[in-house]
């Protein structure tokens, strides 16, 4: 009941629908047992976790099903293995260059506590990079084992409708394959937007599709974006010693908390990382000795500026992958805006056996967590008995900047928004984590707050964490919000001592009360 | 606004509230304010006004009001220094008969309340009460340890306990970080050494601030601090006595004992002269050297665990099993980890004898040992014996007797109600002391704090003891909230749970090399109620982190299918809760495969 009624208080009201609850559950009885007229019961296009999640799922289920996956070397000639973004240039690889960050931080620390390493410490990229991409590789050879070990075909083609139940694939020697489903579904997820009106910028600059498997270091990085991948990056890039620039136009993690994304730029700015903010990018030129020289916008102004750089990382977004696919001829309708594909509530697309997951369908996180369970229930409903839905609300998410952010329901303008002024009390602290202690690290930025409804008994609509491990101390508590808690029953819980996470049981100021938020003592 | 300012409007306040019966803060036109002022000249008893729109720094005094009642708003009504609350609060306490009760009551002794022993119990309570405008006192006293170790105010936790052992269990995960570092692509000078010298230096400065901390917030608070033993002598009566001997007496309405724990000696030959405790580890000047650890409690096993981590050469000497009351498979786990990381485990012995054979600092001892099994013996050599068998509550020298406080004669535990009341009704007990409750500091400041605001602030929320969420900082850390499997098999009989449980592999250990089946995770369901979870354990790297908020959920009432029904977070640790498949009933293999 408590959890219904979260759900609903902090739902967006009703989502967009193409039908009726018309193929609801599993009785799709004409390809129920073989896969009859079509080669297959299911074909996935895109080997992506929410991809590979449902290929999986329904094959467990005992279904014959394909999945096909390519991967369109990135402009700088980038490519990699099975597995999509998340574990070839996304959470993986990026989680990983974080912790070697967060490893230089460490070894700075271990001196206070007693360690005693000799100057100079550097760092070697090469060997990071390396590492990190071995790991990437046995991951890559691990899905590929999966599928073989649940007899889910693997195709290595770049797959276009041809029609509503068959797809076309070619090779990367241009031969040609077709393959019929009875139900297709396309987890193409996207790829990084290059500003291409932007000179030089396609012919100069990388994007996170490359930085990952980069053999040398980027050296002077000029990081333009503010979305959180462009901030992630700038982090651990500062974080291994680089010279590192965020060129910004507006403002830093749109969609999140602002005065947290302040916070996590506040923090960044004092460990180095350079912020150009209100300033658009206008040309980039390859210097006779190698290096890019980068011309920008002051937005308000008009007056440019220039510094020269050794690598130039886009991260201004993302497209879907659904150029390629000739969607025209499946039916299938996208988003004239977005490009994405639309979809239902039962991630069907315009065309009802053919669905959609992931990055690529129109309103969804992108997030390989909620792709891969996107994905299982997905294929549940098509196959099993299930009619479980997949609910997009109050996803948690983390955010890897230096001061990692963890975060999960409504941002406080959304809960204020959706609530109004006087009905959200929002509790916060500032702490400091006793790691921080002894080696004297500056904790001004260790910032938690909990959005709360004001009327008693206080339902908790959005919570949010700034300091280290923030993801590991997110998740618990996104299931108690997601099981309706309280802030009462979040304060009746005892802490854990000393954690950082146990701040957030103790958060007793309000915003509202105007007093210091400042956590003194245990 | 200058902070004088803000003080001297508080000693005013703090006056008002002390020096009238009923004291009610008030705005001349709030109808509300006029419903309490009529209820009270209905009732013939005289009250002090202040109405804060009358008066210049209105807005300052209530800004300062709401900080000592955590109440904003007028009315604001203190009966006999306790507050009461506003309009309705007071019309509730009216209708329930406390008002009446708070009326009578009358303040024939020095304080509202004493509190003794200033761990983080005592002072969480003492803070409160204060707040709650109450007289209190705090009587704090450590008794040097047989090494002649002694600390500030605080308690165990701040002093020898939580802080010091977090601090340096993170300087040995930061040598592991150095080792994990190279792997990372940082290169620097291969030599590394520690240094013991820094560590405790560092972490010392750190307690000294803490320690200073809590003076100060006493101080803020009004709460009188007298550095001294308490011991009762009377009824609501008690002699503090200061490192120089000289005795005072004080008397209070109320007593809180919070005296805690300390650690037991062995009652061997050489013990006390030769052997420290964890009262002594963390500020020993010297490095301990090779060093046997005599226990197996989790304070035992995370010291042993630091020690072995900064690189000394650790034996840990067990009589029966690790982690006692803890889940014993995790708790094997812990331990086994250990051992794979150079911890040497003597399994069913115990010591006999202590001898020194060399002085210095660290010295040498050669300590005698025989098996709980068998006539068989054995020696080792060590530098340092720790020991952690097991810790005495301080209630034996309080004087206790004296007023007729019953103890537990064979532990020396305080039995208390589900309101922390002792046998003598005036006498309340918290913490450590308490029979049957879990020693940890955010226990003890639960309690305290709650106790306080239903003595003195008409609250009458209990402390809840049940989920209480802990994590052991062993080099691999193990977090818990509700049952153990053994204790949950016990109450509701193995056919009604299911336990799920996988090994998982942090991201951050992969590139570093480190085992994949090692770190652990598993949940116990009760199938009679909706598979709800009432045990969650976890074996990993940050499971304190990783925990805290779990237990927030199993307050809540967290099922298995809402578990199931969350989104991870990628990639993380905690997220290995939201995908767990395999029951143990059904022996699948949760091994993780190799590349």
């Amino acid at each position: 009941m408590a959890a219904a009624m979260a759900a609903a208080l902090r739902g967006p009201g009703a989502r967009f629908r193409w039908r009726q609850l018309a193929s609801a559950g599993g009785a799709r009885g004409a390809a129920r047992g073989a896969a009859g007229q079509w080669d297959y019961d299911l074909l996935v296009i895109g080997g992506g976790s929410g991809g590979l999640a449902c290929a999986k799922e329904a094959a467990q289920l005992g279904r014959k099903v394909a999945v096909v996956d390519y991967v369109e070397p990135s402009p700088r000639g980038t490519r990699w293995g099975l597995g999509g973004t998340c574990v070839n240039v996304g959470c993986i690889p990026k989680k990983l260059m974080h912790q070697a960050a967060l490893l230089g931080g460490m070894i700075q620390d271990a001196r206070h506590y007693g360690w005693e390493v000799a100057q100079p410490i550097s760092h070697n990229w090469r060997k990071m990079a390396e590492a990190v991409q071995n790991h990437v590789k046995s991951l890559n050879w691990g899905h590929r084992v999966q599928l073989q070990d649940r007899k889910v075909k693997y195709f290595n083609i770049k797959a276009s409708f041809v029609n509503e139940h068959t797809v076309c694939g070619i090779t990367k020697d241009g031969k040609e394959t077709l393959l019929s489903a009875d139900n297709i579904v396309i987890a193409t997820g996207g790829r990084p937007r290059y500003p291409t009106h932007i000179e030089g910028a396609l012919e100069y600059g990388i994007t996170s599709d490359d930085i990952f498997w980069l053999k040398e270091s980027p050296g002077k990085t000029l990081v333009v974006g503010a979305s959180y991948v462009a901030l992630e990056c700038a982090g651990f890039l500062t974080g291994i010693g680089l010279d590192t620039t965020v060129m910004m136009r507006s403002i830093p993690l749109r969609g999140f908390d602002q005065q947290m994304s302040a916070l996590v730029t506040e923090h960044m700015m004092s460990h180095g990382t350079r912020f150009l903010r209100g300033r658009t990018a206008t040309r980039v030129r390859r210097l006779p000795a190698g290096r890019l020289q980068v011309t920008w916008e002051d937005c308000v102004s008009g007056r440019e500026d220039t510094d020269t750089f050794d690598t130039i990382l886009w991260a201004i977004g993302r497209v879907p992958e659904t150029k390629s696919l000739n969607l025209e001829k499946s039916g299938v309708k996208t988003s004239p805006i977005s490009q994405k594909i639309l979809v239902d509530s039962q991630d069907a697309t315009s065309v009802p056996h053919i669905y959609a997951i992931g990055d690529v369908a129109e309103g969804r996180p992108e997030l390989t967590p909620t792709a891969i369970m996107a994905g299982k229930f997905l294929a549940q409903r098509i196959f099993g008995q299930s009619l479980t839905l997949m609910d997009y609300d109050s996803v948690p998410t983390t955010v890897f900047t230096p001061l990692e952010y963890g975060c999960m329901g409504l941002s406080e303008e959304e809960a204020v928004a959706r609530h109004g002024q006087e009905h959200v009390e929002v509790y916060h602290a500032y702490y400091k984590p006793l790691e921080f202690m002894v080696p004297g690290r500056d904790a001004s930025q260790c910032y938690i707050k909990m959005v709360c409804l004001r009327e008693p008994p206080q339902l908790v609509l959005g919570l949010h964490f700034l300091g280290p491990n923030a993801g590991e101390v997110t998740q618990g508590f996104a299931l108690g919000i997601r099981c309706g808690a309280s802030y009462a029953q979040v304060m009746r819980t005892v802490g854990i001592h000393p954690t950082c996470s146990e701040e957030v049981v103790r958060l007793r100021i309000s915003k509202r009360s105007g007093l210091d938020p400042t956590v003194t003592g245990c | 606004r200058p902070p004088e300012d803000r003080e001297e409007v508080r000693r005013r306040l703090m006056g008002l509230i002390e020096g009238n019966r009923v004291m009610i803060f008030s705005k001349s036109y709030c109808p509300y304010s006029t419903r309490v002022k009529e209820l009270f000249s209905s009732l013939g008893i005289g009250c002090n006004i202040l109405e804060l729109d009358q008066i210049d720094d209105g807005a300052n005094v209530q800004e300062v009001l709401s900080e000592i009642s955590n109440q904003k708003t007028v009315p604001n009504i203190f009966v006999n220094k306790v507050h009461v609350g506003g309009c309705d609060r007071t019309f509730q306490a009216h209708q329930n008969g406390l008002l009446q009760k708070l009326l009578q009551e009358d303040s024939a002794y020095d304080y509202d309340l004493i509190v003794i022993g200033g761990g983080s119990g005592g002072l969480a309570c003492a803070k409160e009460a204060a707040i709650l405008g109450k007289k209190v006192m705090v009587l704090d006293f450590v008794v040097p340890s047989p090494q002649g170790t002694s600390w500030g105010l605080g308690g165990t936790c701040v002093n020898v306990g939580c802080i010091p052992k977090k601090l340096m269990h993170q300087a040995a995960l930061l040598g592991q970080a150095l080792h994990d570092s190279r792997k990372f692509g940082w290169e620097y000078n291969q030599h590394v050494r520690h240094s013991w010298e820094t560590m405790i230096e560092a972490v010392q400065n750190h307690i000294g601030s803490l320690n200073w901390g809590y003076r100060l917030s006493l101080r803020e608070k009004s709460v009188a601090y007298v550095n001294s033993y308490g011991e009762f002598v009377e009824h609501h009566k008690i002699k503090a006595t200061n490192r120089k001997g000289q005795e005072t007496c004080y008397t209070a309405a109320k007593f809180v004992i919070a005296t805690g724990e300390r650690p037991r000696y062995l009652g061997i030959q050489g013990d006390k002269e030769y052997c420290i405790t964890s009262d002594d580890l963390f500020s020993l000047p010297h490095c301990p050297g090779k060093t046997l650890v005599v226990g197996a409690s989790y304070v035992a096993l995370e010291c042993a665990g630091f020690l072995a981590g900064l690189g000394l050469e650790v034996t840990v000497m067990v009589r029966s099993v690790l982690l006692r009351g803890f889940d014993q498979e995790m708790a094997e786990k812990v331990g086994s980890y250990m051992e794979q990381h150079g911890v040497k485990f003597l399994r069913k012995f115990v010591p006999v004898m202590v001898q020194q054979l060399e002085k210095g600092s660290p010295g040498k001892l050669k300590v005698s040992a025989k098996s709980t099994e068998g006539p068989e013996t054995i020696e080792g050599i060590y530098n340092t014996l720790l020991i952690f068998v097991i810790s005495d509550p301080c209630t034996r020298k309080i004087g206790l007797e004296k007023i007729g406080v019953k103890i537990n004669e064979k532990n020396g535990k305080i039995p208390v109600n589900d309101v922390e009341q002792t046998n003598v009704p005036y006498v309340f007990a918290i913490g450590d002391v308490l029979e049957g409750k879990p020693e940890l500091t955010p226990v003890a400041i639960q309690a305290g704090k709650l106790l306080a605001r239903r003595l003195f602030g008409a609250a009458s929320e209990k402390c809840d003891y049940v989920n209480i969420p802990t994590a052991v900082f062993t080099p691999l850390e193990y977090g818990c909230c509700g049952l153990s499997e053994e204790k949950a098999v016990e109450a509701y009989k193995k056919e009604n749970l299911e336990v799920f449980h996988s090994f998982f592999w942090p991201l951050e250990w992969t590139l570093a090399g480190r085992d994949n089946n090692t770190c652990y995770a598993k949940i116990i369901c009760n199938k009679l109620d909706h598979d709800r979870i009432i045990g969650l354990h976890i074996l990993g790297p940050n499971a304190g982190e990783v925990t805290q908020g779990f237990a927030a959920a199993m307050k809540c009432g967290l099922t298995k299918q809402q578990l199931d029904d969350t989104i991870g977070i990628h990639p993380t640790c905690g997220e290995v809760f939201t995908a767990l498949e395999i029951t143990k009933s059904s022996g699948l293999d949760i091994t993780q495969k190799g590349c």
